[in-house]
């Protein structure tokens, strides 16, 4: 099958959507930017899922193993025979699977969008930064070597900071958006450095040559990368461990995070889209797509486990005591990354069950968390406040998003037959094969994710009983329909066979669903659930009595664990007074006095000289014929 | 017939330049000054003339180099005449002191 020839279009429509809506967009079709986005990106859609059909079905298993197809290729930049930076289109497993989740959940969130920022004044400018993020983001997963995901890695980025300045009028919003970029930057420069490393000592930046080099044994790069030490870790460690930081800022992993829940001062739909469903799995995907190479160093792997766990664990403890319902799903969102890193990391070379459950839980995230960010879009949107203590009692006034929120609700905390049930009990089992300290913690943070999920859905829709004058409703068809094309798929997406997909060796992966196994989590999950039920299905005191029994631990989580105090104290404290002033003292008076001395001494020349220009024709004259005969004394007597 | 001697074109040619020299350095009329400008013009062509006929007389190169001058001559002489006018018309007057405005 010939994939070039459609499926650069995937990419490039968004992006012709970006070029048009962003030059144009405001003076000529402000009304219809949203529709022009929105087909443009439903023809992506319809194209990534013609290509899964082709890949998956129509093609499928050659010579036992999904086949990594490279549909299109060129050198950009080449700097010697053997180094060069390309641009390609790489298809394999993950990148088919990820096309769909994009291309669907953008399009549900360009559709949702045309309902939820109407009348808003810069409509298309939304729309044209949609579009940009949605073809940076295909970019990124399609590409086919590290320093192409490199450039599509910083553009969604730069799209993320966009969308989340929007409102850029309000000082919260812009401070989150710089706050976002520059830590994601921060890791991002960790990212370089490992693709340097990589690059340098793979001799390749393409992914299949750096695999196929790194993993065999017997070749040179492999030995030299292996033997070559810093600080008596090998320098494979090194390289992998930096990448997973540019991977680890990008997903909002323990202590990178901080960026994520002031991200949420974004439109709500722009969080949905890029803060739980897509751009913060792009570090889980990188290490999926360098898992082969990620799977020779045990340190790198280890590293990832241990991030990825604490980073769980915590979000979890802290969405427990956050009030603001965007930040609870921001952390909850964190919290399910970290489920989906450190499956990642307990994939060892024999039982790879853990690198399917990630990216499956992945797939299955993406709809129930975009879903959950979209009910919270309407439910702000009807209440106009982000704080669940303006909430309550909302069952009746919304019924469809009630319903939605309940499904997406159940399918975060793991009941049956819910999507996420399927995909966190893959993971709680590789955990449990691998090791039983992770599966404990893993098992109790799922747990905690069921109790805050349904602390949020009680107190929104049960709790006190609000009154609310004239109601508006709960909006047109464009918000409705997303969000239950979203419900459905949250519900059917987890019987999907996904290891007959996705599997680390591209192969097929058999996966029992042993259901004693998971009588465990569901149990933990429905006590949590009753649990959350006691404390807020109506209005009493007993969470504060709790929280006040919890005294200093509560107050801990309730501050994020002082972690953005942390980083303050670093930055202000340390990096200005260090290292900000005298750098600026050096720039202020030796970088700016040599370039003001050498003004000053030209001015005081120019003052000097200055009696020469008359304004006399025949004086020039004079210097001319001067100058004419000195040229002619020195060429002529002189110049032997 | 006596050939005239090099020399005595070299020695007009020489004369040439030097009035039209003196003319460029003292005149302050704007039509004197492009005159000396012409004979100054027209000794470089005696000149080229002259070195043509007597160092190559097989040769024409010279001769065409003398046209080109005297065509340039002619353009730039339409050109002096235009600033001229131009100076007048600012300044009620074609003397180049006049128009001092472009000193510091």
């Amino acid at each position: 099958m010939n994939y070039a020839s459609y499926i650069f279009l995937i990419p490039l429509l968004p992006l012709a959507g970006f070029a048009l809506l962003g030059l144009f967009g405001k003076k000529y079709f402000n009304e219809s930017s949203g529709i022009i986005a929105t087909v443009l990106i439903l023809v992506s859609t319809l194209l990534s899922l013609y290509t899964a059909y082709n890949y998956f079905i129509a093609e499928g298993i050659i010579n036992g193993a999904y086949p990594s197809i490279t549909a299109f290729h060129t050198s950009w930049l080449s700097f010697s025979k053997n180094l060069s930076i390309d641009i390609g289109i790489l298809i394999d497993p993950i990148s088919v699977m990820m096309l769909i989740v994009v291309t669907f959940i953008s399009l549900m969130v360009h559709i949702f969008s045309l309902g939820y920022m109407k009348g808003e004044k810069r409509f298309a400018t939304y729309y044209a930064f949609l579009s940009l993020f949605t073809f940076s983001m295909l970019g990124l997963i399609i590409s086919s070597n590290l320093f192409q995901i490199y450039i599509f890695w910083e553009l969604v980025g730069v799209s993320s900071f966009l969308l989340i300045g929007f409102y850029f009028d309000k000082p919260s919003a812009v401070a989150a958006s710089k706050k976002a970029f520059i830590v994601t930057r921060f890791a991002d420069l960790g990212f370089l450095i490992g693709i340097l490393l990589l690059g340098y000592y793979g001799e390749s930046f393409e992914f299949s040559t750096l695999i196929r080099q790194l993993t065999d044994v017997q070749s040179s790069q492999s030995i030299a990368i292996t033997t070559g030490t810093f600080a008596g870790i090998s320098i494979l460690t090194w390289g992998l461990i930096l990448i997973f930081i540019g991977g680890a800022g990008k997903s909002a992993l323990f202590p990178l995070h901080i960026w994520l829940p002031d991200a949420m001062e974004g439109p709500t739909p722009v969080s949905a889209l890029i803060h739980a469903a897509t751009m913060v799995v792009a570090g889980v995907f990188l290490v999926a797509r360098l898992f082969p190479i990620f799977s020779l160093s045990e340190i790198a792997l280890s590293v990832i486990t241990v991030v990825g766990l604490s980073s769980t664990f915590i979000a979890a403890v802290i969405a427990c005591t956050q009030t603001d319902i965007k930040r609870v799903l921001a952390y909850s969102t964190m919290s399910q990354i970290g489920f989906m890193m450190f499956a990642l990391g307990m994939t060892g070379t024999e039982n790879t069950l853990g690198y399917t459950a990630s990216l499956f839980h992945l797939f299955t995230h993406a709809f129930f968390k975009s879903l959950l960010f979209l009910c919270a879009g309407t439910i702000i949107h009807f209440i106009h406040s982000n704080e669940i203590s303006a909430m309550g009692g909302l069952k009746k006034y919304i019924p469809l998003t009630h319903l939605t929120f309940l499904i997406a609700c159940l399918a975060i905390a793991g009941i049956p037959p819910f999507a996420g049930f399927f995909s966190k009990e893959e993971i709680l089992l590789a955990a449990y094969n691998s090791n039983k300290l992770v599966f404990g913690i893993a098992l109790l943070t799922s747990g905690i994710t069921a109790f805050y999920m349904f602390r949020l859905y009680f107190s929104i829709f049960y709790n006190k009983q609000m009154e609310i004058q004239n109601p508006h409703s709960e909006g047109s068809f464009s918000i409705k329909f997303p969000l239950v094309v979203l419900a459905i798929c949250s519900i059917v997406v987890g019987f999907i066979p996904f290891g007959n997909f996705v599997a680390a060796d591209n192969k097929i992966l058999e996966s029992h669903l042993d259901f004693r196994f998971s009588f465990a989590p569901v149990v933990i999950g429905g006590l949590s659930i009753l649990l959350a039920m006691y404390f807020y299905k109506n209005e009493n005191d007993k969470p504060n009595k709790v929280a006040s029994f919890w005294g200093k631990i509560y107050q801990a989580a309730f501050r994020k664990f002082y972690v953005d105090e942390l980083y303050i104290f670093i930055t202000k404290k340390i990096i200005f007074n260090f290292i900000g002033r005298p750098a600026a003292w050096i720039d202020k008076n030796i970088v700016d006095g040599l370039v003001n001395e050498t003004a000053r001494t030209i001015e005081k020349f120019s003052y000097m000289i200055k009696g020469i220009q008359s304004g006399k024709v025949q004086h020039y004259l004079l210097y001319f014929f001067g100058g004419i005969i000195s040229l002619l004394i020195v060429f002529v007597y002189l110049w032997k | 017939m006596n050939e005239v001697p090099l020399t005595h074109i070299l020695v007009l040619s020489t004369a040439l330049f030097f009035i039209g020299m003196f003319g460029l350095f003292t005149r302050r009329n704007m039509i004197t000054i492009l005159m000396s400008v012409e004979l100054i013009l027209n000794s470089v062509n005696i000149n080229f003339v002259a070195f043509n006929k007597y160092l190559f007389p097989e040769k024409l190169d010279g001769v065409f180099f003398v046209l080109f001058i005297i065509a340039i001559a002619a353009a730039e002489a339409a050109l002096a005449i235009a600033i001229i006018i131009n100076l007048y018309r600012n300044h009620q007057s074609i003397d180049v002191d006049d128009a001092t405005e472009m000193k510091f």
